[in-house]
């Protein structure tokens, strides 16, 4: 660790503040590890600080909070406890990373050609996931106007209309149950003819008077030039298309996990979601360790989140201190 | 540091129509994460560039008519108005960056 100029060499950084990253920093800096954790920079469409529960509303179900918790207020909470125990927060997105020589060294910013922003000696990857867009070209124009993936944020606007949601699984239904406070009726648009949400889910969705299914169909297309006026749907078995009049589309098809950063440095399935050793963070890389929905298409849940961002920071902070001997022995 | 001015349905007209300088309006809501992500971007923003821009910020619950007369359907939306008129529109949270080049023409 000798001749290195440039950025001071910290103990451990940690990229991605979503409840993996900032459990980890809690830990790593109540071990006195003074983790910095890069906590990204603000989007409505893609990975923000905080996570993915910052789109979210009620989280029902991580423990704790007997009567739920809004997920931005649940993430306030997260964060300010790993700043009390001196977690040193940027909110600076890494936009490359050198996992080929020790330290290891994180660039920010849009030019990443530079002087590293970091070195650190371990490295906590929580990068999580993102929503998954349809990919359709109208998409880029009617975003904002109409065109969501963050029922929280935007379905206020829509009282009194009629609007849609894509998607079968939980955050789908619990998207579709939200938006039935404002909207007259929501349709929920879904590939198969079976959800993929929890039974609880399904049954809140089933029960609801203002939610209808529409089954086996696809969003083709969606309609409108300054605003959301409808969209086309395609019927998966039979290629039937129809267009439906709505002001509002929220699309909750799934999650894609953030891994181009790590592209050619850290293994990978082929879904693009990081590789662990079982039962524990470990990735490829010593010294690099992986926690939360970056490495888990499984089960994507806060709570497990959090418990895997706990995993990182004891499995990175034994890492270090098993470093540290050897290099005193 | 020039603080961010709070507006209301009553306010709105007055403060924006009036205004010598462009006024940017925040519309956001207590409820809408992005919205407390970019709050305090928007607070350094005004620190530094209050000279140039006015700094305003209109929660949606207390004035969804406001926010229904310019079409805002996705929080947070910033509106920079000039002379009364919606000059720039910008959906969505982004980083202050790139925040600071949408902005750049009227600073």
């Amino acid at each position: 660790m000798t001749g290195d100029v440039g950025p001071a060499t910290r103990e451990i950084a940690i990229i991605g503040s979503g409840p993996a990253g900032l459990t980890a920093a809690i830990y790593c800096a109540r071990a006195n590890l003074t983790p910095v954790v890069f906590e990204g920079e603000p989007s409505s469409t893609s990975d923000q600080p905080g996570g993915q529960l910052m789109l979210t509303t009620d989280v029902e179900n991580y423990p704790g909070f007997p009567d739920g918790i809004m997920g931005p207020e649940l993430m306030v909470a997260f964060r300010a406890q790993a700043a009390r125990f001196g977690a040193d927060i940027r909110t600076e997105k890494v936009s490359r990373v050198d996992f080929t020589q020790r330290p290891f060294r994180l660039w920010v910013g849009e030019d990443p050609s530079g002087e590293p922003a970091l070195s650190a000696h371990a490295v906590i990857v929580s990068t999580g996931a993102q929503s998954l867009m349809l990919g359709l070209e109208a998409e880029e124009r009617l975003i904002g106007r109409g065109l969501s993936t963050c029922a929280t944020c935007d379905g206020f606007f829509f009282g009194g209309q009629e609007i849609a949601v894509v998607g079968g699984g939980d955050s789908a239904m619990e998207e579709a149950l939200f938006l039935t406070k404002f909207a007259t009726k929501v349709t929920v648009i879904h590939r198969r003819d079976q959800l993929r949400a929890s039974k609880i889910m399904q049954d809140r969705a089933f029960a609801s008077d203002r939610i209808e299914f529409l089954w086996n169909h696809t969003v083709t297309d969606v309609l409108g030039d300054e605003a959301v006026e409808g969209i086309r749907v395609r019927h998966t078995g039979t290629g039937a298309e129809q267009a439906l009049p709505l002001a509002g589309l929220f699309i909750a098809i799934g999650h894609r996990p953030n891994t181009d950063l790590f592209e050619g440095s850290l293994a990978m399935k082929p879904n693009g979601y990081l590789i662990t050793e079982p039962g524990s963070t470990e990735t490829n890389v010593p010294g690099v360790f992986a926690c939360g929905d970056v490495q888990d298409d499984v089960y994507r849940q806060a709570v497990t989140a959090a418990g895997s961002g706990c995993m990182a920071a004891i499995d990175a902070e034994r890492w270090l201190e098993a470093q540290h001997d050897a290099s005193h022995r | 540091m020039a603080a961010i001015t709070t507006l209301s349905s009553a306010s709105f007209d007055e403060t924006v129509g009036a205004a010598m300088k462009p006024v940017l309006v925040d519309f956001w809501a207590e409820w809408c994460g992005p919205c407390k992500m970019i709050a305090p971007i928007l607070d350094e923003l005004a620190g530094e560039h209050g000279e140039s821009i006015t700094f305003a910020k209109l929660n949606v619950d207390d004035a969804p008519d406001i926010a229904r007369r310019h079409g805002v359907m996705s929080i947070p939306t910033l509106i920079v108005f000039k002379g009364g008129e919606a000059a720039t529109r910008i959906v969505g949270a982004k980083s202050k960056a790139a925040l600071l080049e949408d902005l750049a023409e009227f600073l």
